[in-house]
């Protein structure tokens, strides 16, 4: 949809609270461009902590869908082998 | 991502004679504590219930904006006018987090607005109040933000993660809301005569309407048994109105305050302060427009957004400018 000055395209915020944290998904913002998306992200979600952030257009992202979710996580519950406790080893053998 | 439109709508205009089997898998996994995610399936009328109620919270965290915004201006010393510009800025911050969950099931902010300023979408009844004194504003950082965070952190456990996500985000910063309001109607009430009157006065005009804020008894109330059902609401109206009520008692008498209601009094069996009748007349007068406020705010939300409209204009005009070269 093309942005008009009332429809400003959306950015997707992702914040780090503090240094060595990860950037966590906190919400999205309006705006005309990307460095307004950066003060508008400031201003809405970094007012009482934060140290970095990023904004990505909402458009540029693929995420996948409830109808992949089978085929990319079912298998997780059969890979118990990708587990430590999965391993046995000598009791008296601390690794 | 949360801001894409739902994949899968329900049927929009023919209603199947047999219910959805995907219906039985969305109340079981509700049943189950899961949050529905935006991609999710959800029943139609979940979808709806839910942007009615982000879209009427958002539009009650901007006008709320207002009556404190009134008195930025006249605080009586910086430290004051600090932390009401901090706290005005942060209700405005939480009508973004919330039209920002409202978006992520399909809907579109300026169309939020625009329903607003049209005078088609509801907000609080309790903004349609006037801040006469000073001391309104304390009061309503105890117990308006007070009543606001009793029920924000029931739907802070809600079914539909972008919202409780958001509401998460906003009790962090309403407990410093509650505490500054707190701290300035005790310096009031242990000031002059003239400062303990005017804050008793202000906790006597905003008592009955915080009230109010919880919503309809339960038996009057539509959405409950449905909002609860789908685990959008936890707590019905009557209970956290109890809760409120229970923790304020103190607090009032703590700082030589009344609340203006002869008929409390404590119930030793259940451990509730009961309290009188509520006036659900002038609730119904003030949610339908006739508060002694309702013209003003939407006024005040008009001239905003008028007046700001060359600042997005211009702003817009600046980005494609530097697109294109």
């Amino acid at each position: 949809m093309e942005a008009t000055a009332d429809r400003w395209p959306v950015w997707e915020v992702f914040v780090q609270e503090k240094s060595g944290a990860p950037h966590e998904h906190a919400g999205s913002v309006h705006a005309p461009d990307a460095t307004l998306a950066l003060q508008n992200a400031r201003d809405t979600y970094a007012r009482r902590s934060g140290c970095s952030l990023w904004v990505v257009p909402s458009e540029a992202i693929t995420a996948s869908t409830p109808e992949d979710s089978p085929m990319l996580f079912d298998s997780i519950a059969d890979k118990v082998y990708r587990h430590p406790q999965f391993y046995k080893i000598p009791r008296s053998v601390r690794l | 991502m949360e801001q894409q439109k739902p994949v899968s709508q329900a049927p929009a205009a023919v209603v199947p004679a047999t219910p959805d089997p995907r219906e039985a898998e969305f109340e079981a996994r509700i049943a189950r504590g899961e949050k529905i995610e935006p991609k999710d399936w959800m029943p139609e009328r979940y979808r709806r219930q839910l942007v009615r109620m982000m879209a009427q919270h958002a539009h009650s965290e901007v006008v709320g904006m207002l009556p404190e915004g009134n008195w930025i201006t006249r605080a009586p010393s910086l430290r004051r006018k600090m932390g009401l510009l901090a706290k005005v800025q942060d209700e405005g911050g939480h009508g973004l987090y919330l039209y920002c969950a409202a978006e992520t099931l399909g809907v579109d902010r300026a169309d939020l607005v625009d329903e607003l300023l049209e005078g088609k979408a509801k907000y609080s009844s309790i903004f349609n109040y006037p801040t006469l004194t000073w001391a309104d504003i304390g009061v309503i950082g105890w117990i308006v933000d007070g009543a606001a965070i009793v029920n924000q952190t029931m739907l802070a456990k809600g079914s539909y993660g972008p919202y409780a996500r958001a509401m998460v985000r906003v009790c962090k910063e309403e407990s410093f809301h509650k505490k500054q309001g707190y701290e300035m109607v005790t310096a009031l009430a242990q000031g002059t005569p003239e400062q303990k009157q005017m804050v008793q006065d202000a906790l006597n005009r905003w008592w009955w309407p915080s009230l109010m804020m919880f919503g309809p008894h339960d038996q009057q109330s539509s959405n409950s048994d449905e909002l609860m059902r789908w685990r959008v609401k936890l707590q019905s109206n009557d209970t956290l109105r109890q809760r409120f009520v229970n923790q304020t008692v103190n607090q009032a008498r703590a700082i030589g305050l009344t609340l203006p209601d002869p008929d409390l009094c404590f119930n030793e069996e259940t451990g509730n302060w009961e309290f009188g009748a509520i006036d659900w007349a002038e609730f119904k007068r003030v949610l339908n427009g006739q508060g002694p406020c309702n013209r003003d705010r939407l006024r005040a939300r008009r001239k905003a957004h008028e007046e700001g409209r060359w600042v997005r204009e211009a702003a817009l005009a600046y980005a494609e400018k530097h697109q294109v070269n």
